[in-house]
């Protein structure tokens, strides 16, 4: 392994984390257990008081998810001179098999632990805690994510050998290569144009009717999962060409540089945001039935709409500048 | 206003100092009187106020307060119950030192999130009914007796609760002080505020503005008695 | 109802109570700070090292060759350019004359390197500012002028005269400090170096990806050469400076495990007074995520001070002061850095990996302390 201390930082990080959710889920457990809410024992009473802890420790944990996604990437971009052929994260990710399994697992735990964040604070505002059972039990699906993340994390992170051979952005995300990469490439930037803004104005159409209207909600929790993913290919698809000024050049990584004046950490961050927000008016939808959630969960569906919408409304117009700002001209293309 | 039902609190249960401080206590509390819970020291007369005030939640029985059962509320939402609800006077008043009169006041009402200017103006207010507005900016440290009553009284006022409660208000009190927070009491009475005081101390439970006596022995209700 | 509002009111008093509690709160800022002094430091240091290293490197050709006997680097004869110059994607090869010389009068290594503008000015030499200062240390404060004669000592014993004809800038002194430019000439008369022979090559290549299968070539048609990769030197310098940093971490991170002992405590050790408070609070109406929120925000304070405040102390530590603490530790130079002055370099890259490594677990040790203290009985305060 290499001892560099973006690598320790992660490490400590991610072993902090995951240890905070083991306890979480230990006291999960307890309280899947025990609850009974019309209680007043001490031992109800000390569960209760528990809640507060496992909300603040998960609260602080998604922080750190956060930032660790940032700073995973931020670091295989930095390490990336340690490899023969890398030229920025795509490289050093590649490196061994562990790379971008642990970048997506940490998408996905950052996204899930955003989701329980808003079941829990749901849960929250009714007064007989009515998702109690469920949120934990959500809590203890959770946790192995984050500890499967935190091993192929250490397993990548611990197996770097500098001096291997790697490929380079430029390689990863051509069109010469055959994968499922290159064919989002080699999509026509008017087709991929016009499938990513048409996608974004229906997803924030949507919002704004949940948000208005309380309607659609399940519709707009599906659009904003797939916005999302139409945001991440039309990133490479597209944008990424827009900001480098360089028609062929596609990688997700770059735009994090100094160079492009770390644009791409706004546009990741907004796509998060959004898809939390989004998918989570969704997540919560089943629970309105509920007495005591009857009249609380729309508006918590309506905030919710509001900063999804908004996200969106951010990487649209850092989209739209890019685009109506760069020197590239894709008359040619 | 709050009615208690066959209440029963017990601390360390299971464990070998197990503690029953109250025990089948019924008792109602109506609205814009004024009520003395009296009983030596260890009577469970501050356990029953700290259940009455929401402060705390039985080990069984029943409470509803306004017609809303509040026994099994979490927390989370007793606390905004308390807040809306309930003006606490402390034995001793226990200000916070090393902050203003003004701020002390405020504090009770900085969870509800309202503007700072109309919290500060309502704060002025209180304390200027308090005749104590000049001492709006001094430390409570430095305060005289009267004035550190006076500042707890008003901070107990700040979110306009429907019912005071004072554990033990008077008990390190000279008489002249005693007097005069009862008169307060008086006055918020008249005003339409329902009142609950725990003590021991006959300036208090034995005052013309009394209008119930409920005596305390042992963590049992011994009787009630009304006084007018 | 406002949340924000809530929570500028929560933050004024959090404030007010840390300016309350002064003392308390001063003696974890201080230690919390150096700690974040220290790291920041090694980070710092390590830094921009390895980014003086890619500076000298920038200047460096893409590919050296150097031959070795006996597994040691020796002179290089320069017939072997020949062969090598017929490699196609060869561009150019250059033979290259440089060594160490060790100057008795100031106790210094300097690093001779003939200059080829120099050849046509033979007796004249171009130096660093390292060899300038050095030379004064005779007379203090005086450095050496330009047209002042230095002495050389030759392999036999017999002394040459060089004049000063300039002197070397650079945005990096690492690069130049140590440095002497001379003529061939008067490097052939220090060094007893034959004229067939050189002491290694430099090769420019038309296509830089060309250059692993160049290099193959070479030690197929000279077996006994090594040829050098100006890539491979700058990963080595990579490795070497971030394994030397993170060892100084790790050996840091006794002294980190200590404090972060001191954080648990103080943040388990509530004073009476502060349990009171607390107590006082939730009987008033806060509640237990009130509280949490204010001890979030009491984190948030003492944490960004000491993180701030060890940062700057850090950069005036490292690109100011010299390294003062740990220039013998870390670099190993000789002795001709008295007054290195690495050149500023400080990313985002670094304040987030120092924040991973202090403020995340400083808060992770927090929050069990901060949960207890938020949970006391809001009618605690009525029993006491």
């Amino acid at each position: 392994m290499t001892f560099h201390p973006g690598i320790l930082a992660l490490l400590l990080g991610s072993g902090l984390t995951s240890s905070m959710l083991c306890y979480s889920a230990y006291e999960g457990v307890r309280i899947i257990r025990d609850w009974d809410i019309n209680s007043g024992s001490e031992r109800q009473l000390e569960l209760e008081r528990k809640t507060y802890l496992v909300s603040t420790v998960m609260s602080y944990a998604l922080g750190f998810q956060l930032l660790s996604l940032l700073l995973f990437i931020y670091t295989a971009d930095t390490i990336s001179p340690l490899f023969i052929g890398a030229m920025c994260a795509a490289g050093s990710l590649k490196v061994n098999g562990f790379g971008y399994p642990t970048l997506i697992a940490k998408i996905i735990s950052c996204l899930l632990a955003g989701l329980w964040l808003i079941v829990n604070a749901t849960d929250n505002q009714a007064h007989d805690y009515p998702l109690i059972r469920t949120k934990y039990w959500l809590l203890l699906l959770l946790t192995p994510v984050v500890l499967a993340e935190t091993t192929m994390q250490a397993g990548y992170l611990l197996s770097l050998k500098p001096n291997i051979i790697t490929s380079c952005c430029a390689i990863l995300f051509s069109t010469d290569t055959n994968s499922f990469v290159s064919d989002l490439i080699s999509l026509p930037h008017s087709l991929a144009l016009t499938v990513f803004f048409t996608s974004a104005a229906i997803t924030m159409a949507l919002g704004l009717l949940v948000y208005l209207k309380a309607k659609g909600i399940l519709l707009f929790s599906l659009a904003s999962l797939i916005h999302c993913i139409f945001s991440i290919v039309a990133l490479i698809s597209f944008i990424s060409i827009y900001i480098y000024e360089l028609p062929t050049h596609h990688c997700p990584f770059c735009i994090l540089h100094q160079e492009y004046s770390y644009v791409g950490y706004p546009l990741y961050v907004a796509i998060l945001v959004s898809a939390v927000s989004g998918i989570g008016t969704g997540v919560i939808n089943p629970f309105r039935t509920l007495p005591s959630l009857h009249n609380v969960i729309f508006r918590i569906q309506k905030k919710l709409a509001l900063v999804s919408l908004l996200s969106i409304l951010v990487f649209v117009l850092i989209t739209g500048y890019s685009i109506l700002f760069s020197n590239l001209s894709m008359e040619a293309y | 206003m709050i009615h208690l039902q066959d209440i029963r609190k017990v601390f360390n249960a299971g464990k070998p100092n197990e503690f029953v401080a109250i025990q089948g206590v019924n008792l109602s509390i109506d609205s814009h009187g004024a009520t003395a819970l009296k009983g030596p020291s260890g009577s469970g007369k501050t356990t029953l106020l700290s259940l009455l005030g929401c402060m705390a939640r039985p080990t069984s029985g029943r409470i509803t307060l306004q017609e809303r059962e509040i026994t099994s509320l979490p927390e989370r939402f007793l606390t905004a119950i308390r807040r809306e609800t309930f003006g606490i006077i402390f034995q001793q008043f226990n200000l916070i030192k090393g902050i203003t009169a003004l701020e002390n006041v405020m504090l009770p009402a900085y969870p509800t999130g309202a503007k700072h200017a109309s919290l500060k103006k309502r704060a002025m207010a209180l304390l200027d009914l308090m005749n104590i507005a000049d001492k709006a900016d001094a430390k409570v440290e430095w305060l005289s007796g009267g004035e550190t009553q006076r500042t707890a009284i008003a901070r107990a006022l700040i979110n306009n609760p429907a019912i005071i409660i004072a554990d033990e208000p008077t008990a390190h009190l000279d008489t002249a002080l005693s007097r005069e927070f009862m008169e307060i009491m008086r006055q918020l009475k008249n005003e339409g505020k329902t009142i609950v005081i725990a003590s021991h101390d006959p300036i208090a439970y034995a005052s013309d503005v009394i209008d119930r006596v409920v005596e305390m022995r042992d963590g049992i209700l011994v009787s009630h008695e009304d006084v007018t | 109802m406002g949340a924000l509002e809530k929570q500028r009111h929560i933050l004024d008093f959090t404030l007010s109570s840390l300016g309350r509690r002064k003392g308390k709160n001063i003696a974890l800022i201080i230690v919390y700070t150096f700690v974040i002094f220290l790291l920041a430091s090694v980070l710092f240091l390590t830094d921009s090292l390895k980014k003086e290293a890619s500076q000298i490197l920038q200047d460096t050709p893409e590919m050296t060759v150097q031959r070795l006997v006996a597994g040691r680097q020796d002179l290089i004869p320069v017939h072997y350019i020949e062969a090598i110059k017929q490699i196609k994607g060869v561009q150019s090869v250059t033979p290259r004359l440089w060594g160490y010389y060790y100057d008795a009068r100031s106790g210094a290594n300097y690093t001779l390197m003939v200059n080829a503008e120099l050849n046509d000015h033979a007796g004249e030499i171009i130096i660093g500012t390292g060899v300038s200062m050095r030379n004064a240390t005779s007379m203090p404060n005086h450095a050496v002028w330009k047209n002042d004669v230095l002495p050389f000592k030759t392999y036999d014993g017999s002394v040459v005269p060089l004049k000063v004809k300039g002197f070397l800038s650079s945005s990096s002194e690492l690069v130049t400090s140590d440095l002497v430019l001379v003529s061939e000439a008067d490097f052939r008369k220090i060094f007893p170096i034959a004229k067939d022979h050189a002491t290694d090559l430099v090769l420019k290549v038309r296509n830089g990806k060309e250059l692993a299968t160049i290099a193959a070539k070479i030690t197929q048609i000279h077996p006994d050469c090594r040829p050098i990769l100006r890539e491979d030197i700058l990963r080595t310098y990579n490795a070497v400076f971030d394994w030397r940093g993170g060892v100084i971490l790790m050996v840091l991170a006794g002294g980190f495990f200590a404090f972060i002992i001191l954080a648990w405590d103080k943040a388990t050790g509530l004073s009476a007074e502060e349990k009171r408070e607390i107590g006082i609070l939730k009987a008033i109406g806060w509640e237990t995520s009130d509280i949490l929120l204010m001890k979030f925000w009491e984190g948030a304070a003492v944490s960004l001070t000491a993180f701030f405040m060890g940062i700057f102390l850090a950069y005036l530590h490292i690109f100011l002061a010299s390294s003062i603490l740990f220039e013998p530790f870390l670099k190993g130079w000789s002795v001709l850095y008295p007054h290195f002055r690495l050149t500023p370099y400080v990313n985002g890259y670094q304040i987030a990996v120092l924040f991973f490594l202090t403020v995340i677990p400083y808060t992770v040790v927090t929050i069990v302390p901060s949960w207890r203290s938020a949970t006391i009985d809001p009618d605690s305060v009525m029993r006491m």
